[in-house]
């Protein structure tokens, strides 16, 4: 040790002038409450997924002994390989995977034209202020609140009448509209905190409509992209209220077949296949948050702070 | 001959008028400042000029050419803004070429002219960098580049320098007035705030409120023959000193507030006729001090309200006739507080404004 700070007397040090870092004790009220509730928080959340991958992979007879919150004895993937394979829903006996397959492709063209459509939506109501813009704008955030309920009929007839209904492009063409009013108002305000002042030296530097989106505006979006790829992603693919109406048993999205598996009243109710479809289901969107996460939150905090 | 001509402009956003009956005439080669407190117009009347904003009524000609309806890129101008305005995911290369791309200039063609600006503006090694790692000085540089490399007639600079600080805004300064004089015939309308700039730069200064032009002159006739008294408080700093009073013409010309009476015969009126209220206006700059003041046509004793020491000057605050008197005085000069001292002025330099029309007398 150091001779001048070993003479120190350590009552002194204790009376010391406060100097530097302030110390922080670690069990302080305030540390309890806040990691308390956390830790709250997070066992009600995650409590039922453990209850539901514990359960996945159960067999049946352990389940009937009711112990819902035990690890499992024997572990078996049969439930997962049954959700995912042979699990009947109606007339058809392949289980998820017709379901899966038809969400995605129900999800990703639904994805890239809402955002496509969207985004140049965005950029010529932020940029290019047409004549009836603002009047524009005010229905499409208005359509954000009008319930689906209302609108569910009249785009049946007109599926229809165009003849698209029960088809998966009808679906598509669908989301893709839903999608347009609270993407539109997503990347018209994103736009907006891009300074003016580039817009305006891309016109004198002669870029026209598209030169400045795709060459100015894109590049510098990536950010809001993902996020409204996000939203999108998650919205479409847990969707069931469109894809029950606008879709047939043979081009069923993934949750529509998730429930009449779940829902099926034949027969014993195999918990575990319903707790392996439910996260094969979910596993999706999850994925997409877990790549994604960070920049989402860049994003979003983009598009709230100017600049 | 004009380069710029902007005939009778009109422009208002719904009920309000920004610009009401513009003119302005700028010559080919000139440097014209247009100078005003914010929210005068001056950027909106550059922006205007530029084919940024649509007017409402009158015509803007670039080089002879009613360009009143052309897009920006056709209209022959180079555009410099306040905030640089660099596309952000651009080298400083990507940033000059763009323009050019866009044109379809051929590729040599744009290596050349990004040569050439490059070195005019010092700013071959940056290159490659994109504008996030510049500094505020060079992504004012690669800007003003950008429009260089445009080869226009025309330039147009929106408040250039003033997110800057103060030793680099002195520096560009002078870099902006030496590319003036490398370019030549090439036009230059430069929007500021800043009088320092507006004084420097200029060939003439317009300057502006509430969206009409108020006085258009060299820097010389503005600082010495404001047209009123509007310009005559905007321009110079400290700013003028303003003594209200009475003209009287009768016999000896002579500026009466109360006690102080300063004869007026050297002074060049420029409105023979009217008498009466008036507000006299004698720069803090112009008034000698000590024994100088003797010399003066006009002197008068005032004792030192306070002192306020910047440097090379030294500037005093006192009253004359029962009013706000600044004046200037050698730094090196003591001057202290409460003081009694003797301080004159030669009418001749002063101006005069009439009460009402606050226009020159």
């Amino acid at each position: 040790m150091d001779s001048s700070t070993a003479t120190l007397p350590t009552s002194h040090a204790a009376r010391a002038e406060p100097r530097g870092k302030k110390p922080q004790r670690r069990l302080s009220r305030r540390n309890i409450i806040i990691y308390g509730t956390l830790t709250v928080a997070a066992i009600y959340y995650l409590l039922p997924l453990y209850v539901m991958v514990v359960t996945s992979l159960k067999g049946m007879p352990e389940i009937r002994l009711g112990n819902i919150f035990s690890p499992p004895l024997e572990i078996t993937f049969e439930p997962w390989v049954k959700a995912w394979a042979t699990a009947c829903t109606g007339l058809n006996c392949d289980g998820l995977s017709r379901g899966f397959w038809n969400s995605v492709r129900i999800t990703i063209p639904s994805v890239i034209l809402s955002i496509l459509v969207a985004s140049v939506n965005g950029y010529a109501l932020a940029n290019w202020r047409f004549k009836g813009a603002n009047i524009f704008f005010t229905i499409l955030i208005v359509g954000a609140f009008i319930p689906y309920q209302v609108m569910l009929y009249p785009i049946v007839i007109i599926l229809r009448e165009i003849g698209l209904y029960g088809s998966l492009t009808g679906l598509v063409i669908v989301h893709t509209i839903f999608g347009m009013p609270i993407l539109t108002l997503l990347f018209r305000n994103y736009f907006t905190s891009i300074p003016e002042e580039l817009f305006k030296a891309a016109r004198v530097d002669g870029a026209g409509f598209w030169t400045i989106y795709l060459r100015i505006m894109l590049p510098m979006s990536l950010p809001i992209f993902v996020v409204a790829m996000i939203i999108q992603v998650t919205g479409i693919w847990n969707d069931f209220l469109f894809g029950v109406v606008y879709t047939g048993p043979e081009t069923y999205p993934m949750t529509v077949q998730l429930n009449n598996i779940v829902n099926s009243t034949q027969g014993v109710k195999e918990y575990n296949v319903n707790m392996a479809a439910t996260i094969i289901t979910g596993l999706v969107p999850l994925i997409i948050y877990f790549i994604s996460g960070k920049l989402f939150v860049r994003g979003i905090a983009a598009g709230a702070v100017k600049g | 001959m004009a380069s710029v001509s902007v005939k009778n402009l009109f422009l208002s956003f719904g009920e309000v008028k920004v610009l009401q009956d513009l003119n302005l005439e700028v010559g080919r080669g000139e440097f014209l400042v247009l100078l005003g407190s914010s929210g005068c117009g001056k950027s909106t009347l550059l922006n205007c000029i530029a084919g940024l904003l649509d007017i409402s009524d009158g015509q803007i000609f670039i080089s002879d050419k009613n360009v009143t309806w052309e897009e920006p890129k056709d209209r022959g101008i180079g555009m410099v803004f306040q905030s640089y305005a660099l596309y952000p995911q651009m080298t400083v290369e990507g940033n000059l070429a763009f323009g050019l791309r866009n044109a379809g200039v051929g590729r040599a063609e744009i290596a050349k002219r990004i040569k050439q600006a490059a070195e005019l503006l010092h700013i071959e090694p940056l290159l490659k960098r994109k504008p996030a790692q510049l500094s505020g000085g060079q992504r004012q540089r690669v800007a003003i580049g950008r429009a260089l490399v445009r080869d226009v007639d025309v330039f147009l600079f929106d408040e250039p320098l003033s997110n800057l600080d103060a030793k680099l805004r002195a520096e560009l300064r002078v870099e902006i007035k030496r590319l003036h004089q490398q370019l030549e015939n090439t036009t230059m309308i430069y929007v500021t705030h800043d009088q320092i700039e507006a004084l420097t730069l200029a060939d003439r200064i317009a300057i502006m409120r509430g969206g009409a032009i108020q006085q258009l002159a060299d820097p010389h006739t503005i600082y010495n023959r404001p047209i009123n008294k509007y310009v005559a408080g905007f321009i110079g700093s400290p700013s003028i000193n303003f003594l209200d009073g009475a003209v009287t013409r009768d016999g000896k010309p002579r500026f009466t507030s109360g006690e102080v009476v300063v004869d007026l015969e050297r002074y060049p009126f420029e409105d023979g006729s009217s008498d009466g209220a008036c507000a006299f206006g004698v720069r803090p700059e112009h008034i000698a001090f000590g024994d100088a003041a003797a010399d003066s046509p006009f002197t008068a004793e005032v004792r030192v309200d306070v002192v306020e020491p910047m440097g090379s000057d030294t500037l005093v605050w006192s009253k004359l006739g029962g009013q706000d008197f600044r004046f200037r005085v050698d730094g090196q000069i003591p001057v202290s507080t409460g003081e009694n001292v003797r301080i004159g002025f030669d009418p001749a330099r002063a101006s005069i404004f009439d009460k009402k029309t606050e226009l020159r007398l």
